[in-house]
């Protein structure tokens, strides 16, 4: 007898909630959100203060669900705010354009985000320094008591002194104006007219985690407002806990898959990077001067500073001038690389000067010798509010007894050339440690829907925000385009009827979920985790070619067709877990159709071709993907093509619903 | 006196989440905030279960929604680090469960 078998027959518990396995319950509304997230959340309030009637369904808790759900500590992209010295069309004007960063979408954030930011302060949310306790400090603007980060003269950052309370004061809202909210439901297929891939989306299946209930959403309109899929190359909670090696644990890319069933077009979702591999620590809770950290001093061993230049070499002499433009500079843009926006750092060469012996590890962050005011804005409204850092960070330091004016937080031991580098440290990508094949799809900017302007995907009926679209990602980013989303479709809502959904479909994906609940014996959602995990690091790592990657396509659907059909689940919450790790399974399949579908290699996406060695980043388009009839199709879309609709200002205009 | 179990070997990190048993009122906000369910009610009523603590993403929420303060997150052995008091050069370290030895106030 296995240990499962005896564990399930001597030890075992009874579930704490209702068990009710295809007990089916049907809903019906004018606008569907998936994903109670920032972007679902902002969804979902405008699409509601449009008339429209609001279901918001989510895995986890919406409450605390998504990447903001235990906080933010800043607020990008507020050029509308009275202070900020940038307008959204300036700023347009001053950035380079990323093709593999949907630059109509920073457009709208340019637009949106103060008023998203003034949003959540009506909601309850503290936005300013109302304590007064930065008064004279250079980042604050006395008369609106606004305070900013990062480029202190052009204001375009905002900090968020109550950002760690963002979604309990988001869920209040929604509560407030009667959006209906599901919680820990993981929606598993989107309902389409007639049941037909590539037809207009009218809702969505799913299945209670805790009950195992099963529910039918019927919507004129749904917005995709899941995460992007993680896991997929390493799998680990046993070597460092959940929290090292992954973003949060839920992100299967449950709407990437949803949309790419039913046929909506996909693109850039092999982008990847090679991951910290499970010797990440937990996000700034090692010293540390990037980010949220920004721009503390660092001091080696025996407590000599290492000194901060700018983007000419520069040495700055004092911890202000780390938050001065350099001579000739127009400004900082946080994130954004290139030299024109060039934040101070580290001295270049501080790699080499560690190996000669002149600065010892390890590194201490040292607080103690910051400026009052910085030290308690990092220490307190940063750390803090930013998510993940309340407790995790601030509550675990102070109540170990770390105390910001006395001591050194040490930064962690890693190889001279990443202390030189410009990540943050505790993530540092250490590529050559771990191995050579452990990526993670990218969070930041990585793959998604490809949307218009009006945020509809290239279905009928389906939109999206935050980071479920191709490219995007941020919180600011997310709130603007979920904001926008949601009016975009209510107005469409209003103009559509309820087309009846097919029931074939809904019985076939019953079907499909039950069956992991009717056996006994069968492989745990751990291990088929796992090795769809080395499918990946051995058929689409660093070293991929289209016979490798073909023979990766044939490994997952063998996967798929053995041990995931014999996949076990105890419980509605093992159930999620099984589901999760079927999506992962299909993102799987997007991704290496992806690389393939790029005869070439791509700098930008972390994709790597031995048969196709030369870079085609330049090539002027995308690679889109779509399923019709169950079969791959590769279409072609040129970068930029959302200028088809003259200049942003204009385009806004006209598709904003304001 | 000693007892043996026949039980599986502990899930590792174990540890994630603690709870006062003194403050605790069964009241499961901390249940209901979890965004992966790590948590489950406890049949007998009183403290929750920490039923996935593999699966416990170390947000902090559960800690930060307590209404008692009866909840403690604890970060795996191998993701806590060291600091240094500037003015003696000691040496500290995370662990605020059992450790004795915190930085005089």
């Amino acid at each position: 007898m296995d240990y499962r078998k005896f564990l399930m027959e001597k030890l075992h518990f009874k579930w704490p909630y209702p068990v009710r396995y295809e007990e089916e319950t049907r809903e019906e509304c004018d606008v569907l959100v998936i994903g109670g997230g920032l972007a679902g959340s902002f969804a979902a309030i405008n699409a509601a203060k449009k008339g429209a009637s609001v279901i918001v369904t989510d895995k986890g808790a919406i409450v605390r669900s998504g990447c903001a759900g235990s906080g933010i500590d800043h607020w990008s992209s507020i050029h509308t705010a009275p202070c900020s010295k940038i307008s959204p069309d300036e700023m347009l004007e001053r950035t380079e354009p990323d093709p593999f960063k949907p630059e109509f979408c920073r457009y709208i954030a340019m637009r949106e985000s103060f008023d998203a930011a003034l949003e959540l302060e009506s909601y309850g949310m503290c936005i300013r320094d109302e304590k007064d306790e930065f008064v004279g400090a250079p980042f604050r603007d006395e008369e609106t008591k606004l305070m900013f980060a990062y480029d202190y003269e052009n204001k375009h950052t905002l900090r968020l002194p109550g950002g760690e309370q963002m979604k309990p004061v988001l869920f209040r809202e929604m509560n407030r104006l009667g959006i209906k909210m599901f919680d820990r439901v993981t929606t598993t297929m989107l309902l389409t007219e007639g049941g037909k891939q590539g037809g207009r989306v009218i809702g969505a299946c799913g299945v209670n985690t805790r009950t195992g209930e099963f529910y039918v959403f019927r919507a004129k309109a749904v917005i995709l407002t899941t995460a992007k899929p993680l896991r997929l190359w390493e799998f680990a909670t046993e070597l460092v806990g959940a929290n090292a090696a992954h973003d949060d644990p839920n992100n299967a890319g449950d709407g990437d898959v949803m949309a790419w069933r039913a046929g909506a077009k996909l693109m850039m979702m092999d982008r990847s990077h090679s991951s910290p591999a499970g010797r990440r620590y937990p996000a700034y809770l090692t010293g540390n001067r990037s980010n949220t950290w920004w721009p503390c001093t660092i001091v080696d061993a025996n407590g000599k500073e290492i000194p901060w230049q700018d983007r000419d070499g520069k040495i700055l002499k004092t911890v202000e001038d780390r938050t001065k433009l350099a001579e000739g500079q127009e400004m900082f843009a946080g994130g954004m690389g290139g030299y024109k926006t060039y934040m101070p750092g580290l001295i270049s060469d501080l790699a080499d000067r560690i190996r000669s012996g002149e600065y010892k590890m390890p590194f201490y962050a040292d607080l103690t010798s910051m400026p009052d005011h910085e030290r308690r804005v990092i220490f307190g409204i940063m750390l803090g509010n930013e998510g993940k850092t309340k407790v995790p960070v601030v509550e675990t330091l102070r109540n170990s007894g770390f105390d910001p004016e006395k001591d050194m937080l040490q930064a962690n031991v890693l190889p001279p050339k990443y202390m030189g580098s410009n990540q943050p440290w505790w993530g540092v990508m250490q590529e050559g440690i771990s191995g050579p094949n452990i990526r993670e799809l990218a969070f930041s900017n990585g793959g998604g829907l490809v949307v218009d302007w009006s945020m509809k995907s290239t279905l009928e009926g389906l939109y999206a925000a935050g980071n479920q679209v191709a490219g995007l990602s941020g919180a600011s980013n997310a709130a603007s385009t979920g904001r926008y989303a949601g009016r975009n479709a209510a107005v469409y809502a209003k103009s559509v009827g309820f087309p009846a959904a097919s029931e074939d479909q809904i019985a076939e994906e019953k079907k499909r979920i039950y069956s992991f609940v009717q056996r006994q014996e069968g492989y745990g959602w751990k291990e088929i985790q796992l090795g769809l995990c080395r499918i990946m690091q051995d058929y689409c790592g660093d070293v991929r070619s289209g016979e490798v990657m073909e023979m990766g396509l044939w490994w997952l659907q063998s996967i798929h067709d053995n041990e995931l059909s014999r996949a076990v689940a105890a419980n509605p919450h093992d159930l999620g877990k099984i589901l999760d790790v079927a999506t992962r399974l299909a993102v799987d399949q997007i991704v290496i159709n992806q690389s393939l579908a790029r005869k070439g290699s791509s700098k930008a996406m972390g994709s790597v071709r031995l048969d196709y060695p030369e870079d085609v980043d330049d090539c002027g388009f995308y690679q889109t993907l779509r399923l019709e009839n169950n079969e791959v199709v590769v279409e072609e879309l040129p970068y930029f093509y959302w200028r088809d609709e003259g200049n942003c200002r204009d385009a806004y205009e006209k598709h904003c619903c304001l | 006196m000693y007892n043996a179990f026949f039980v599986s070997s502990p899930i590792t990190p174990n540890e994630c989440i603690t709870f006062d048993k003194t403050k605790c009122t069964g009241c499961n906000t901390c249940v209901d905030s979890c965004r992966g369910d790590v948590l489950m009610p406890n049949p007998e009523g009183g403290e929750p279960i920490v039923m996935y603590p593999d699966e416990c993403w170390y947000c902090g929420v559960c800690v930060s929604d307590c209404p008692v303060g009866a909840c403690t997150l604890n970060h795996p052995i191998n993701q806590r680090i060291t600091w240094k008091r500037k003015a003696t050069g000691e040496i500290f370290r995370v662990n605020y469960c059992y450790m004795d030895r915190k930085p005089e106030e």
